[in-house]
C-alpha cells in the first residue's frame, strides 16, 4: 500500500543510467531503461517513491494522495507494457462519475447516459450536450498520436522529424474541411466563449469550464484555455476516458510501478537527495549526493523540474546563456493548492447520491464564479468562493481511514504561491477555515464531521514535492510550452544541450498529470542516444 | 547628462565632456552619432587626420565605447562562460580583446577586457550588451552595471603617443606593456583623481586610451592640445581611424559582421573561427556560451573565412563582389572593408569569402565600380589573398616605447 517502497542499497559500482527523482516518470523510465539492458539506479530524495503520486497519513488513522489524486491519463498501453496489475495495481474505483455540486440541491451529473437532471434545467442543452462532446472527443482524438510520441524537431531534414509532422497533418486533414476549420477557430479561443456558443445552463458551463483550468493559471475567459481542455481530453483519451482510484491512493499505483522496476533490474535508493549533477569532458557523468557520496554512470535522467535541473542540480555554468534564458523563462508557478479533510462521517451533499459520492464533484457553479475566482489570484490574494475538484476516496477503498471515517481530498484553485500581503504561515488557517465552510454550504454538516484538515498551497507542495514554484506539471501547460517548445527548445525531445543528460519529468512533453508517457518517451531516447539531436534542435 | 531643460527626446543624441572642446576645432562641422553619442566624423581632412596616426599623435574622443562593470566573487567565472578567452590566465592590471556568441557559436559584439582587480573587471564594447550581460550572469555571484556616462575616455595614438603622454606629466609610461594597464596623477594639469591608463588600441600602432572622470575630461584634453601643440598632435575624428584599423587588420562590427543578436536572415551571423578569431577561443578552458557549436564547426570546418586582400591598382574595392574568375561568373566572396592604405601603399579590403579552400596566396577578381565625374565604369581587379595585419610597425610593441 503506501508502505515506503524497499530500499536497496546501491554497491559502489558505476551505472550506465542514474535516474533523480522516484516519481512515476522516473520509475517508468528507470523500467524501460532496465528492460534496455541498461544497469540503472534510482536516486529518490524523500523517504519513499512516487514524487507527485504519494499517500501518505496526514491525521492518524487518515490517508490521502498528497498530490494527485485521480488516476485517469496514464495510458492503457504503459500500463499494459509494465504489467502494472499483475505488480499489486488494483482499482478500486473505475468510470468514476463526474457531478457538478449546487447549492440549490440539485447537482448536475455529466456522464452523457445520465442527463436528466441537465434536461430538467435546459432540454435544449442536454440536447447539444452529445453533439459538443463528440467534436472535441474528433479534435482530441486527432491531437492524440502527438501524446506518445517523441515531439518532432522542427527544421531538420531527418526522416523522424518529418514523419512525426506528417503524422500529425495527417490526422489533422483527416478530420476533414469543416472540423479542421473549427478546430483552427476554436483552438486559441478562451473556454468561455466556446460554452457560450453552445450551452445556457451556468451550472453545466462551470463544470465544462473547470477542466479547462484546472492546474493551470488560466481563467475560463483566458485566450487558450479551449487548447487546455483539448489537451486534457486528448491525454484522457488515451487513459481509455476514465477516471479512476488505484487500491491505497496513488501511492499504490507509485508501490507498483516500483515493484515493477526493481522486477526489471532496477536499484531505487531513497532518502536520497542529489546535490548536483557531476560533469566530465562536457558530458554528465554522475551525481553527488548531499550526503557526499558521489555515483558515477553514463547518462543521468533528470525526473526532476527544468528549472530545478538546469539551474540547481546542473548549474547556468554548463549550459549556453540563450537556454539559460529560456530555461529562467519557463512559467512555473503553480496556482493549485491541495486540501486533506478527515472526517468522522461521510458527508452529505445536496441532492447526490451516494454513487455520486464515488466520484469527483465539481465546485465551480458558473464560469463567472470561476472567473471571479482567478481574479484574486492574478493580484497575490485567494478567493473567498474558490474552486474544487472533491473525491472522497474513503467511500472506495475503506483502507484510507478508520473504519466509519472518511477522508476529501480537494484540488482548490486559484491559490497564490504568494500572498501579495502576508504569509501562508498566517494565512493558512484562514484559507482552510474558508474552504471548509465553502463545502459546508454545498454539504451541509461537513465542518462538525471534522477530525483533521491539512492544506498544502503551492509554496508547500514545492516544498514537499520538490517542484519549482508548486506546480504540478512542472511547467504550465500552453501553447507557447508544449510539443516540440515544452520545456524549452533545445531539451524538448528529453535530450538537453549537455551530452549524457536527459529529462524525463511532468517538464518535458506531453505534461503532468500523472501519465507516465514522458518517462517512456525518455527511456526511448536515452537508448537511441539523443543527446546530440537534442543539442543540435537548439 | 540629461537635464531638465532637456529631456532625453529632445535630446536624441548626447553629448560627450569632450563636445565643445571638439565642436571648436571641427572645421568641417562633419559629425555622425555612435552609440547615442554624436562624435566627430572628420575635424579638418581625413588625410591630415590619418598622417597624425601614423606619423605623430592623435586624440579621439573614445567616450561612446560602451563601458560595463563587473565585479563579485563570480566575476572570472562569468566573464569565462560569456567570452571565448580563457579570462582566469587575465591577470589584474591587463587587457584582453575578447569576443563572444549566442549558442549558436555566432558573434554577438567583440570587446576589451579589463581586469581591475581580483574580482572587478570592466568590460567595453561597441554595442550595448546589458540584457545578455544579465541572462548570462544567472547563476553567478556578481553585479554587472553601465558605466558608460561615469568614465570618459580619449584614445592617444601614433609614434610619438608615448613622449607626449610623459611631457604631459602621466608617470610610468615606459613600463606599460601592450594590454597593460596603469594609473597615473596629473596635479599639473588641476586633475585629482588618478587617471587610468592603458597601452591599448584600435590602430595597430603604438597608443594608449586615457579613462577619466567626466569632470576631468576638459583639464585632460586642455593638457594634451597645449603639450601637443609643438608635436604636431591633432584631433581626429571616425574617419581617419577607420583607415588605420584596416590596416591594422581590426574588424568593426556591423562593418565587417553583424552582430548574431541583430541578423534577422539565416546564415549571416558570423562565428569567431569564420571571421579568422580561432586563436581567441579556448575549446580548453571549460563551458562558454556557444562552445559546443564551435566544436562542432570546427569538426566540419567552418563555411566562410574572413581574408585580407592586396587588390591591383589604387581604387578601394568598396563594397566589391569577388569571383574566382575575371569573367565574373563564380562568386566566391564579397568586401566589408575597403581602403586605399597610404602608409603601405596598398590597395587593401578586408572580405568574407564563401569558400574557405580559397586561402592565402591565391588571386581573386573584385569587382569595382568607378565613377569618373558620372560616367560609371566596371572594372575587374585582381585581388590576392595576403596574410593580416596589413601594417604592423615593431614600435607598437616596443618597451620602453620610442621618445621622439
Amino acid at each position: 500500500m503506501s508502505r515506503p517502497a524497499p530500499v536497496v542499497a546501491a554497491s559502489g559500482r558505476k551505472y550506465d543510467c542514474i535516474v533523480i527523482g522516484g516519481g512515476h516518470n522516473g520509475l517508468v523510465c528507470a523500467t524501460y531503461l532496465a528492460r534496455g539492458g541498461r544497469s540503472v539506479l534510482v536516486l529518490e530524495a524523500a523517504e519513499r517513491v512516487g514524487g507527485g503520486a504519494v499517500t501518505r497519513e496526514f491525521s492518524p488513522g487518515f490517508k490521502v494522495s498528497a498530490c494527485a489524486h485521480l488516476l485517469h491519463l496514464m495510458p492503457e498501453s504503459l500500463i499494459r507494457e509494465l504489467s502494472l496489475g499483475t505488480h499489486g495495481l488494483h482499482i478500486v474505483a473505475d468510470r468514476m462519475p463526474t457531478s457538478a455540486l449546487s447549492e440549490d440541491g440539485y447537482p448536475l451529473s455529466l456522464d452523457l447516459a445520465n442527463l436528466d437532471a441537465l434536461a430538467a434545467r435546459s432540454s435544449s442543452d442536454a440536447a447539444v450536450y452529445p453533439t459538443y462532446l463528440a467534436l472535441l472527443q474528433r479534435f482530441a482524438a486527432a491531437l492524440q498520436p502527438m501524446f506518445e510520441a517523441v515531439p518532432p524537431r522542427l527544421g531538420t531534414d531527418s526522416w523522424h522529424d518529418r514523419l512525426a509532422l506528417l503524422r500529425l497533418g495527417l490526422r489533422l486533414r483527416a478530420l476533414g474541411r469543416r472540423d479542421m476549420r473549427e478546430l483552427l477557430r476554436i483552438g486559441g479561443m478562451c473556454v468561455q466563449d466556446l460554452l457560450d456558443e453552445y450551452f445556457e445552463t451556468p451550472l453545466l458551463k462551470g463544470a465544462l469550464g473547470f477542466d479547462a483550468v484546472l492546474g493551470s493559471n488560466f481563467g475560463p475567459r483566458s485566450p487558450g484555455s479551449v487548447f487546455t481542455l483539448l489537451y486534457r481530453m486528448a491525454a484522457a483519451g488515451a487513459a481509455g476516458g476514465t477516471l479512476a482510484l488505484p487500491s491505497g491512493g496513488l501511492g499504490g499505483l507509485s508501490d507498483a510501478l516500483a515493484k515493477v522496476a526493481i522486477h526489471a533490474g532496477v536499484v531505487i535508493r531513497t532518502s536520497a537527495p542529489v546535490e548536483r549533477i557531476l560533469v566530465r569532458d562536457d558530458r554528465a557523468a554522475g551525481v553527488l549526493l548531499e550526503s557526499g557520496e558521489s555515483v558515477s554512470a553514463g547518462a543521468v535522467i533528470s525526473n526532476a523540474d527544468p528549472k530545478t535541473t538546469f539551474l540547481r542540480l546542473l548549474g547556468a555554468e554548463y549550459l549556453d546563456a540563450g537556454f539559460v534564458r529560456r530555461v529562467t523563462h519557463v512559467r512555473s508557478r503553480g496556482l493549485a493548492a491541495k486540501l486533506h479533510i478527515a472526517l468522522d462521517d461521510l458527508p452529505v451533499f445536496r441532492g447526490l447520491d451516494e454513487a455520486a459520492l464515488r466520484g469527483r464533484l465539481l465546485l465551480a457553479p458558473s464560469l463567472e464564479y470561476i472567473e471571479r475566482a482567478f481574479n484574486h489570484s492574478k493580484y497575490g490574494e485567494f478567493s473567498p468562493a474558490p474552486i474544487f475538484e472533491i473525491t472522497l476516496p474513503s467511500s472506495a477503498d475503506s483502507s484510507l481511514a478508520p473504519a466509519g471515517n472518511h477522508v476529501l481530498s480537494a484540488v482548490v484553485q486559484y491559490v497564490p504561491y504568494q500572498l501579495a500581503t502576508g504569509s501562508w504561515e498566517q494565512e493558512r488557517a484562514r484559507l482552510t477555515g474558508l474552504l471548509i465552510d465553502t463545502l459546508d454550504n454545498y454539504a451541509p454538516g461537513l465542518s462538525e464531521s471534522v477530525v483533521a484538515a491539512e492544506l498544502l498551497t503551492p509554496e508547500d507542495l514545492e516544498r514537499e514535492f520538490r517542484m519549482t514554484g508548486g506546480h504540478w506539471h512542472h511547467a504550465e501547460l500552453a501553447l507557447d510550452q508544449f510539443l516540440m517548445v515544452r520545456p524549452v527548445p533545445g531539451a524538448a525531445q528529453y535530450g538537453t544541450p549537455l551530452e549524457g543528460l536527459y529529462l524525463c519529468g511532468a517538464g518535458t512533453h506531453p505534461g503532468g498529470g500523472v501519465m507516465g508517457v514522458a518517462g517512456r518517451n525518455a527511456a526511448r531516447q536515452v537508448l537511441r542516444g539523443a543527446a546530440a539531436r537534442g543539442r543540435r534542435a537548439a | 547628462m540629461l537635464t531638465e531643460a532637456a529631456p532625453h527626446y529632445r535630446q536624441p543624441l548626447l553629448k560627450t565632456p569632450f563636445h565643445d572642446r571638439a565642436r571648436a576645432l571641427c572645421q568641417v562641422d562633419s559629425f555622425i552619432p555612435w552609440a547615442g553619442y554624436t562624435t566627430v566624423d572628420v575635424f579638418t581632412t581625413v588625410e591630415q587626420e590619418y598622417f597624425a596616426i601614423r606619423n605623430s599623435t592623435s586624440v579621439y574622443d573614445l567616450t561612446p565605447m560602451v563601458k560595463y562593470r563587473i565585479a563579485g566573487r563570480d566575476a572570472t567565472r562569468f566573464l569565462n562562460r560569456l567570452v571565448t578567452r580563457d579570462i582566469a590566465k587575465l591577470r589584474p592590471g591587463r587587457v584582453a580583446y575578447c569576443v563572444w556568441c549566442d549558442d549558436r557559436g555566432q558573434i554577438i559584439d567583440d570587446g576589451t577586457v579589463f581586469r581591475l582587480g581580483e574580482t572587478e573587471y570592466r568590460l567595453c564594447t561597441g554595442e550595448r550588451q546589458l540584457t545578455w550581460l544579465l541572462d548570462s550572469a544567472v547563476g553567478f555571484e556578481v553585479a554587472v552595471s553601465e558605466v558608460t556616462e561615469d568614465i570618459a575616455a580619449l584614445s592617444v595614438q601614433g609614434p610619438t603617443s608615448c613622449a607626449l603622454l610623459k611631457a604631459l606629466g602621466l608617470e610610468g609610461m615606459d613600463y606599460l606593456k601592450p594590454f597593460d594597464l596603469g594609473y597615473s596623477h596629473l596635479p599639473a594639469w588641476g586633475v585629482e583623481a588618478p587617471l587610468m591608463v592603458s597601452r591599448t588600441g584600435f590602430t595597430g600602432d603604438l597608443g594608449y586610451e586615457i579613462w577619466m572622470r567626466p569632470g576631468d575630461a576638459e583639464r585632460v584634453w586642455d593638457g594634451l592640445m597645449e603639450v601637443g601643440r609643438e608635436r604636431a598632435l591633432r584631433p581626429i575624428g571616425s574617419r581617419a581611424l577607420n583607415i588605420a584599423r584596416i590596416e591594422a587588420g581590426f574588424l568593426l562590427p556591423n562593418v565587417d559582421f553583424v552582430s548574431a543578436g541583430q541578423t534577422l536572415r539565416v546564415g549571416t551571423g558570423r562565428s569567431p573561427l569564420e571571421l579568422g578569431l580561432a586563436w581567441l577561443v579556448d575549446f580548453e578552458k571549460g563551458h562558454f556560451t556557444g562552445r559546443r557549436a564551435l566544436l562542432a564547426e570546427k569538426s566540419r570546418g567552418p563555411r566562410r573565412l574572413l581574408v585580407g586582400l592586396d587588390i591591383e591598382g589604387t581604387k578601394p574595392a568598396l563594397n566589391a563582389l569577388l569571383y574566382a574568375d575575371r569573367s565574373g561568373k563564380r562568386q566566391v566572396g564579397s568586401v566589408t572593408s575597403a581602403t586605399w592604405s597610404p602608409t603601405t601603399k596598398r590597395n587593401i579590403a578586408l572580405a568574407m569569402m564563401d569558400a574557405p579552400h580559397i586561402t592565402t596566396g591565391l588571386n581573386v577578381w573584385a569587382e569595382i565600380y568607378l565613377n569618373r565625374e558620372l560616367v560609371w565604369e566596371r572594372r575587374m581587379a585582381r585581388a590576392r589573398i595576403v596574410e593580416r595585419p596589413f601594417f604592423a610597425p615593431e614600435r607598437r610593441r616596443a618597451l620602453p616605447p620610442g621618445q621622439y
